[in-house]
């Protein structure tokens, strides 16, 4: 059975798995509405119009055409807002997850497969490191790098590279115990050569699930940082300014707070969805 | 050098394992020679230490694992203290390994192609096309059918046979002087170990490496190997030709070892365990030795 499923290409079965057509569907529309948003959003999302403040969505009572998903308390389009807000978003979770990935991977692969006390180091410092709390951690580095897209994605990346540091050490000492380590050492690779050139690959699978989850966490704590005002200034629209300004309406108007929140929640779902699809997808080829 | 100096020798090889602050023997003074072409068999039951002589030839011996006294030579020059840059040149062209387990031998990642391929470029300074040549010969020497086919798969397509197959033309690819053979078949159906065997001992004889066996089926040291090494404990118990030891085996254990081995010539023969006594008298001696050693 598992030698059938094996034949067929990795790619193939990922696609027929239904995590995978979902998450992965999800967030390839999610791409496209950020890449094409100055041609897709119905207005400007910055504009303002004060005589249409606080319009309910187009299926509300008194919603309006023009507006999809109604406006805010200046009279901001909520759909345009969105769809640049995802922009912010994709490129904060993509550029984080890859620059906490490319620190945990480096060192969780040198305590790992070096050990000793290198590993020793480094695992105590990936505890230190984990017993400040994130969000805490996160603003006092926003707040001393001062608010920007960059300082967020650093924050993100300073704070998460543990997770990946500790599963890629983990996962690197179960493959630097398989034979075929000891093969190549036998063989006379040097050791780096040994290191990225075959546990890494091995390894690569694991990574893509990490990353794929490490996304989603990026998207929650760039809307964290943006709904205390850490993020980005009011004048780009992010999803968590958008619900940080929309509470302080949401008797009046719950559009303002529920819409930003459920782009939050698809987004990050759609990102598991992918993530545990890969898992089940790359593992048993791999570990075969 | 003369024909008969030995390609590896082993004098008085002691190593030890850190555990908690205590250090456990694991070799107690082993002596082993192989010569050139020769096929020395390294018997002894589970725990005995004979992966291990072959881990410290090759250099990949545990992390907290100490060579504690006494030398290795390969080829007449000192190994145990080499630095992992001269080592490694020492590698495939000097000795290579057939490993125990062919399933986690091969690197999952990658096509059986690239991986033989690999060992004759960094060996042997082949380029891309040579290589691939001599990986098709080398597959067909040992009896894989449809090659070319075989170099396009990863290892998950292959099947246990036909992985330590693979693993052999690896070994065999840069010609070593010697190759370490670490329970090639045990993982290995019983009719595929047959072939396996086979195949290993007519590589062998047709180009003259010296192999080191490590098994613990005396049945097959009889038929493959020429010399043979008793191990216990980390201490060597017997040690001559074959056919000697078969013959007439002169330690109490390899007797022992003996009667406890199936035979198909006299299938009515009940088999015997080792004795507790012997068992006894032999940890006994291992511990008086490790008292003379520490003292």
């Amino acid at each position: 059975m598992a030698e059938l499923a094996a034949a067929r290409p990795v790619w193939r079965q990922a696609a027929s798995n239904w995590r995978i057509r979902i998450g992965g569907g999800f967030l390839l529309f999610l791409v496209a509405v950020a890449l094409l948003a100055p041609w897709i959003a119905p207005h400007d999302p910055i504009d303002q119009d004060l005589l249409m403040q606080y319009l309910p969505p187009v299926w509300a009572e008194k919603g309006e055409a023009g507006f999809i998903f109604g406006t805010d308390n200046l009279g901001r389009d909520i759909l345009s807002r969105l769809i640049y807000g995802a922009r912010i978003a994709l490129i904060v979770s993509v550029c984080a997850a890859l620059a906490a990935g490319l620190i945990g991977t480096t060192l969780g692969l040198l305590a790992g497969y070096v050990g000793g006390w290198v590993d020793q180091a480094i695992s105590r410092l990936v505890e230190i490191w984990m017993a400040f709390p994130a969000v805490l951690l996160s603003i006092v580095l926003v707040a001393v790098m001062g608010t920007g897209l960059h300082s967020v994605i650093i924050a993100i990346a300073v704070i998460d590279w543990t997770r990946f540091c500790r599963v890629v050490r983990a996962e690197t000492m179960a493959q630097k115990a398989q034979d075929y380590v000891a093969s190549a050492v036998t063989i006379g690779l040097p050791s780096r050569r040994i290191l990225i050139r075959e546990i890494l690959p091995n390894v690569m699978p694991l990574l893509l699930v990490l990353l794929t989850l490490e996304m989603g966490i990026a998207v929650i704590v760039e809307a964290i940082l943006s709904y205390v005002g850490l993020s980005l200034s009011s004048e780009f629209p992010t999803w968590g300014s958008m619900i940080g300004a929309g509470r302080q309406y949401v008797n009046q108007a719950p559009w303002l707070m529920v819409l930003p929140i459920m782009a939050v929640i698809a987004t990050v779902l759609a990102l598991n969805a992918l993530g545990d699809g890969l898992k089940d997808t790359l593992d048993p080829v791999m570990r075969k | 050098m003369s024909a008969d100096s030995p390609i590896l020798a082993i004098e008085g090889l002691h190593l030890e394992i850190r555990a908690d602050r205590r250090r456990i023997p694991i070799l107690r003074g082993v002596d082993l020679t192989v010569t050139p072409g020769e096929v020395h068999g390294l018997v002894g039951e589970s725990g005995a230490g004979k992966s291990m002589v072959g881990r410290v030839v090759l250099g990949i011996a545990p992390l907290r694992s100490r060579v504690s006294g006494g030398t290795v030579r390969f080829d007449g020059q000192e190994i145990t203290h080499l630095s992992e840059g001269r080592r490694r040149s020492l590698m495939g062209r000097g000795m290579a390994l057939i490993p125990q387990d062919p399933m986690t031998a091969l690197n999952p990642a990658f096509r059986i192609g690239d991986q033989i391929t690999e060992v004759l470029r960094l060996h042997m300074g082949l380029d891309k096309t040579a290589a691939r040549t001599r990986a098709l010969a080398l597959l067909n020497d040992v009896h894989i059918r449809k090659p070319e086919r075989v170099l396009r798969q990863y290892p998950h397509e292959l099947s246990g046979g036909m992985r330590q197959r693979v693993l052999i033309a690896i070994a065999f690819s840069c010609q070593p002087k010697l190759i370490i053979a670490d329970e090639p078949t045990t993982a290995l159906d019983v009719t595929v170990q047959r072939q396996v065997l086979g195949l290993i001992k007519a590589l062998q004889a047709e180009r003259g490496t010296a192999l080191l066996f490590i098994t613990h089926d005396l049945g097959v040291v009889a038929k493959l190997c020429d010399r043979i090494t008793v191990l216990h404990d980390g201490r060597v118990l017997e040690q001559g030709a074959v056919a000697d030891v078969f013959a007439a085996p002169q330690h109490a254990y390899t007797r022992a070892l003996m009667k406890a081995t199936p035979r198909y010539d006299r299938p009515g023969d009940e088999l015997q365990p080792v004795p507790a006594a012997l068992t006894e008298t032999l940890n006994a001696e291992a511990l008086a030795y490790d008292e003379v050693r520490d003292a």
